[in-house]
């Protein structure tokens, strides 16, 4: 059925957790039977990832405790575990019935008022209890064959001995604290909301003309495309994570110290976005990438003053307003589009941007059915010109020297010998606070 | 007509030929370009030290499993999203909460933080993406001034703003990705081609580009141009379901994670799957991956409820992270690098440093 396939094919983590339980049963490379203690190894993380991965083997049903069988839990000590039977395996009953469960619980309940002595005394019988008044309820029409089920397989019990019996009992235990999980404890069969039901899914398994259509134009299309080495490609996150490694502060720390690690939210400050004297990393920053010296308001004002002297400034005004047209709102559009154009285009504008004439005709011609990627052409006309000619100057420039010169390098805070007696953490007010000026809410 | 249908049949099998036949020209075109693996270059490059990350805080106050959270640009601020509908808004390093609404629908998969900090996304099993402006007025009821703006046929899975307030990008379980005007609510573009539920998309950190990456329960990563709809390439070496895409930071690149308990990591300037992260120890689906500021790190949450962390360039694990008590549903690094946070299905949320 195609819900249950689809189900099915969700968990590929039950296939490997079976696999890897067969593979440990293995007489020659298995885990050893009879020991119970996890090899301890110098490596800590093999250790811990060790317990990890026995643990969930234990939530999952796929290992279940002889002694106490009420939770499923992997204990470092004596206890002792066992194989659960591919026959109560997650995947080979799935999903458990309700029926089953009902004969499970009324199992117990006979078992409880009966002479056997229960072996789970400690356990919640109310939960039982529960569960089963509301099975009662909800299956009322079938109560006698649950009954009768019940009675038959406490029965056919009493004829095997006390050890395997033992057995048993803890197997389908460990089956419904899986399955039926009391209380408080998560079920790790749940799977969230279920997934492949909409109708490009059915699309997908019938494979239709039009499937094969797209994929023989996408793969056309791609043979056409120029690719570059792999040397090359790779060679390039080489280059540009050694550059960026000391101003990660996950790898390399941060001055005067990360926040979250001393409570103390100085680097926030010290880095804010429109910090007068940014840091030396920062001014390093944007010396990486052009993309980087815009992106940080304090780098996009200083080039500004830069253009400014250069009398190219249209240029990265320009720029800017193509972006506020680009992701601004749909109604601004056509109102935008003027703007700019009377700015920057029109003949005798203002603030004439220098573009190429091709592009520039393009451009005006587009401007007659005004829509959000008119501009794009003579945007990206202009931010190659910035790119490949003022920012290069920009970066010789004794501006930007005198920049990294002035900027401040943080002293580091060393981490604090009495660890309780931590700074009070500062609030910081919202970014959606109204505040006094236009420059937004900042860090103080 | 009977005829009709044997016709429809022959046309559809010499399809499939060629549509395979196409992909495995496709398969060597790239192959001959791939003269070398991504860790044999790394050999070259120092190895990572001794790696010590801790829970520095945890958000506790979701009654319900944490599906989705995203950070403010201020960097210490966040939305989460539950499963019971409550969409919270944080503080994380005071922990201190500073909104909260509730979601008329469970199973709010999708949250995100506007660009200005002065609004939130979110949706779910509503088909739809709201958006709510924040405001401190103490008379103001947030759910009164909900927006709704976008509208899918089945669960949205994912949303984010793009360089603004006024546009949103969403994924949804109907198969399809959408850009919509946020004030009008009018869909700009729509993007068809997965063959099942999309369950992520991550924006471009590109300088001039529009795109932006998807990944579905077909097994494919898909990029598409914002602009026309188009997608300009697609990736299908993952074994199942693609739970999570997002951008190496120079944008060159893009990490995936999968129920096939992999994270991968896709070129695309070689148009080739680059690097594989996994291990055999490690059986559960990667839900949600983010890298460090510098791309060194990749951060992986899995269904295992731990976190590891790899050294992209060398492939290896460097780190586990034990901590959460149930699957690590999403994870993000903070938007300065100091810190990443995960919010898992044992209700709460943690920052990591």
């Amino acid at each position: 059925m195609a819900a249950g396939g689809r189900a099915r094919a969700q968990r590929p983590n039950l296939d490997k957790m079976e696999r890897m339980v067969v593979s440990m049963q293995d007489p020659d490379e298995g885990v050893k039977m009879r020991s119970q203690r996890l090899l301890i190894t110098v490596i800590p993380h093999a250790v811990a990832e060790a317990l990890h991965l026995g643990a969930l083997l234990v939530r999952h049903g796929y290992l279940y405790p002889l002694r106490d069988p009420r939770s499923l839990a992997l204990r470092p000590d004596e206890t002792p575990y066992r194989f659960q039977t591919p026959y109560f395996w997650a995947s080979t009953v799935w999903p458990a019935s309700e029926l089953d469960y009902a004969i499970y619980l009324a199992k117990r309940s006979i078992q409880r008022r009966g002479a056997l002595l229960d072996h789970e005394k400690g356990c919640a019988p109310r939960i039982w209890q529960e569960h089963y008044d509301q099975l009662q309820w909800k299956i009322s029409h079938a109560w006698d064959l649950v009954v009768t089920q019940a009675r038959e397989q406490l029965r056919a019990m009493k004829q095997r001995r006390r050890g395997d019996r033992l057995v048993i009992t803890c197997q389908e235990q460990a089956y419904w604290l899986v399955n039926r999980p009391p209380p408080g404890v998560p079920n790790v069969l749940e799977q969230g909301p279920e997934r492949g039901s909409c109708a490009a899914s059915r699309l997908q398994t019938c494979k239709s003309l039009d499937f094969y259509k797209w994929e023989i134009e996408y793969a056309r299309k791609a043979l056409g495309r120029n690719r570059l080495k792999s040397s090359v490609c790779l060679e390039a996150y080489l280059k540009f994570s050694s550059q960026r490694g000391p101003h990660d502060p996950i790898l390399s720390g941060c001055l005067p110290s990360n926040p979250w690690v001393t409570d103390d939210d100085t680097y926030w400050a010290v880095n804010a976005p429109t910090a007068a004297t940014p840091t030396r990393l920062r001014v390093e920053r944007w010396g990486f990438s052009f993309q980087e010296l815009l992106e940080d308001p304090v780098g996009r004002a200083h080039f500004m003053d830069f253009l400014e002297k250069e009398f190219s400034a249209e240029n990265l005004s320009f720029w800017e307003a193509c972006e506020q047209l680009r992701y601004g709102g749909q109604a601004q559009v056509p109102a935008l589009v003027d703007a700019v154009y009377q700015q920057f285009l029109a003949p005798g504008a203002a603030r004439w941007v220098n573009i190429d004439s091709r592009t520039m005709e393009r451009t005006l011609a587009g401007l007659c059915r005004p829509h959000r990627y008119v501009l794009d052409d003579a945007q990206l006309h202009i931010y190659m010109l910035m790119k490949k000619d003022s920012y290069p100057r920009f970066l010789k420039s004794d501006m930007y020297k005198g920049l990294l010169t002035e900027a401040t390098v943080p002293v580091e805070t060393k981490r604090r010998v009495f660890p309780f007696m931590r700074k009070p953490r500062h609030c910081s007010p919202s970014p959606a606070l109204p505040t006094a000026g236009p420059g937004g809410g900042g860090e103080d | 007509m009977a005829t009709d249908g044997l016709h429809e049949n022959e046309t559809l099998a010499s399809l499939k030929i060629e549509a395979e036949s196409l992909k495995g020209k496709l398969e060597e075109e790239r192959a001959k370009l791939h003269d070398v693996e991504l860790h044999q270059v790394a050999e070259r490059v120092e190895a990572l030290g001794q790696f010590v990350m801790k829970t520095r805080r945890t958000l506790k106050g979701h009654g319900n499993k944490v599906l989705c959270m995203d950070w403010c640009k201020d960097k210490r601020r966040i939305v989460s999203s539950s499963q019971d509908g409550k969409v919270i808004v944080w503080d994380s390093f005071t922990t201190n909460k500073e909104h909260a609404v509730t979601m008329p629908c469970t199973w709010v998969m999708a949250c995100a933080y506007a660009p200005s900090g002065c609004a939130i996304a979110c949706g779910g099993l509503d088909n739809k993406c709201s958006v709510y402006p924040l405001t401190f007025d103490k008379n103001e009821n947030m759910a009164a001034k909900k927006k709704s703006v976008a509208m899918h046929t089945n669960y949205l899975s994912a949303c984010s703003f793009t360089n603004s307030d006024m546009q949103i990008l969403t994924a949804s379980g109907d198969g399809t990705c959408a850009l919509w005007d946020v004030e009008s609510g009018q869909l700009l573009q729509s993007f068809h081609g997965h063959g099942a539920d999309v369950l992520c998309l991550d924006l471009a950190p590109s300088e001039t580009g529009n795109t932006f990456v998807s990944g579905g329960c077909d097994k494919k990563a898909m990029v598409w141009d914002m602009r026309s709809g188009q997608c300009v390439q697609a990736f299908e070496t993952h074994e199942s379901d693609i739970n999570s895409v997002r951008y190496y930071p120079s944008g060159d690149a893009f990490a995936s994670g999968s129920d096939d308990a992999t994270c991968r990591l896709y070129d695309l300037r070689a148009d080739r799957e680059v690097a594989i992260y996994s291990k055999e120890s490690i059986i559960f689906g990667a839900s949600s991956v983010d890298f460090s500021l510098s791309g060194r790190l990749l951060f992986a949450g899995y269904n295992d409820y731990t976190i590891n962390v790899w050294d992209v360039l060398k492939g290896a694990r460097v780190s586990i992270l034990f901590g959460h008590e149930n699957r690590v549903s999403t994870l993000r690094v903070s938007p300065d690098g100091t810190a990443f946070c995960s919010g898992s299905w044992d209700h709460t949320l943690r920052v990591w440093a």
